[in-house]
């Protein structure tokens, strides 16, 4: 390749113009600076920004989207047809036990109703779901978050849980007109209230950027062991208790660390759940003298 | 009418390398149904502006940086105008280079990239732990890093392509 000699007016003009963008650079990094000192005081001004410009970029994403998505599908399409044998035998396997799992479940249904009516219990609180597709993914390595296009106007809203397949990814930490952010569980900001199920002990779970949170202010005398599932306590107001989160993975001279049940390296759909707790205005009829409603 | 068609035409030119930029960063954000793509995903952006700073500085001045670093950190839910202040860093040394990297083999050009990435991963770091506070594991940057540097040769070989589609200017 030739490049040729600049000439004398090039020459001059080239250091002047330079000059005048190194100060357009100077003044943008400290705009930038700016920006991240408003974001770190969570400034309404960055917040509507982030959602509007997430809104503008939803329908362009969907689109880009789409072919991913076909091929996807094209592949797996293939890849089931290969393994349809193999897999015919595993489901078959599995129907037999959960069949018996079924009556489990059914016994402890009709258990549970007996003892609600016993109890006089206010009922079940309210929860809808709201199915959204992950549009953007936020997996960097400073932060875990993913973008879904479904915002405040299909009802999602900051604090509600995000599930997939029933247990839970992370919660709305923003939601625009037609998207929301979901901070994941592991994202260094993340802390949920949960409860170790066995043993009703609470703990918060807390990411830190690595596949496997952080179990932190765990009762003292309370006894983890490894396998040990850990659910939502429903202590915070918007998540619904005993959402299914993980399992004690590592305990080890007072770091225990659970493993996520769900798939966080492959999210394409996920719940958002709209819940309302007991007590909550307008969640549930009033009048059922209910005693475990708190304050 | 072909005088307008014209100009049309080289304005539609003119905006390849913002216009690429901004598809680089979709293509980093789309979650790909691939098993761990979000963990490995390259910074693209940080590759586009790398190579337009070198060959086409004109046509991507430090505003659309900015707006490229700004709609980066927005998709991915990054502490905002923290991606925008490294690609800014990263262009402003790469365009005060620029007559060094003019003219040079690709292999210098690829370890000046090197740096360049390098010093784009550290910084994000930097300005991550600085905000947050908190001391955050630096192996998944530095394999960023890594992946972003191996991505480069093709990614400036589909560059190429295209840089032979803009109007020639000093």
């Amino acid at each position: 390749m030739e490049y040729r000699r600049p000439g004398l007016i090039e020459r001059l003009a080239v250091p002047l113009r330079g000059m005048g963008q190194r100060l357009v650079l100077v003044s943008l990094v400290v705009v930038g600076f700016g920006f991240m000192f408003l974001a770190n005081s969570n400034a309404v001004f960055v917040e509507r920004l982030r959602t509007g410009v997430a809104d503008v970029a939803a329908p362009i994403l969907e689109v880009v989207l789409h072919p991913v998505e076909a091929v996807d599908r094209g592949i797996g399409h293939a890849r089931e047809l290969i393994a349809l044998r193999s897999e015919n035998a595993r489901l078959r396997q599995e129907v037999r036990r959960l069949r018996a799992w079924q009556g489990t479940a059914h016994r402890l249904a009709a258990e549970n109703e007996a003892f609600r009516a016993m109890l006089n219990y206010g009922g079940p609180e309210r929860i809808g779901y709201l199915t959204a597709r992950v549009i953007a993914d936020g997996r960097g390595p400073f932060v875990k978050s993913v973008l879904v296009g479904a915002g405040a106007r299909a009802g999602a809203a900051k604090g509600q849980a995000a599930v997939a397949g029933g247990v839970l990814v992370g919660r709305v930490t923003a939601a625009g007109a037609r998207t929301a952010r979901v901070l994941l569980l592991t994202d260094l900001n993340s802390r949920i209230p949960v409860i170790v199920e066995e043993t009703r002990s609470r703990a918060i779970l807390a990411g830190d950027n690595s596949a496997r949170p952080r179990l932190q202010f765990v009762a003292e005398n309370s006894e983890l062991k490894i396998g040990q599932r850990i659910v939502t306590s429903g202590h915070a107001g918007v998540l619904p208790p005993g959402l299914p989160v993980g399992r004690v993975s590592a305990v080890a001279g007072g770091l225990i660390r659970v493993e996520p049940f769900a798939d966080l390296a492959r999210l394409e759909y996920l719940q958002i759940v709209k819940f309302a707790p007991l007590g909550a205005p307008g969640a549930v009829p009033d009048g059922t003298g209910s005693g475990n409603r708190r304050k | 009418m072909t005088g307008l068609w014209n100009r049309l035409d080289i304005w539609a030119r003119r905006l390849i390398p913002a216009g690429l930029s901004v598809v680089l960063v979709l293509v980093t954000v789309i979650p790909f149904p691939i098993p761990g793509y979000g963990a490995i995903v390259p910074m693209l952006a940080l590759a586009s502006v790398f190579f337009w700073a070198i060959h086409h500085p004109g046509l991507l001045p430090p505003v659309v940086v900015f707006a490229i670093g700004l709609l980066q950190d927005i998709l991915t839910g990054a502490l905002i105008g923290s991606g925008a202040v490294v690609l800014l860093l990263a262009y402003g040394v790469v365009v005060s280079q620029r007559i060094f990297f003019r003219n040079k083999s690709f292999l210098v050009v690829w370890l000046g990239f090197m740096f360049v990435a390098a010093g784009a991963g550290a910084a994000g770091w930097l300005l991550a732990v600085g905000f947050s506070g908190r001391l955050i594991a630096a192996d998944a940057a530095l394999f960023q890093v890594v992946v972003t540097i191996a991505v480069y040769p093709l990614l400036t070989w589909i560059l190429h392509g295209v840089h032979r589609l803009l109007p020639q200017e000093a």
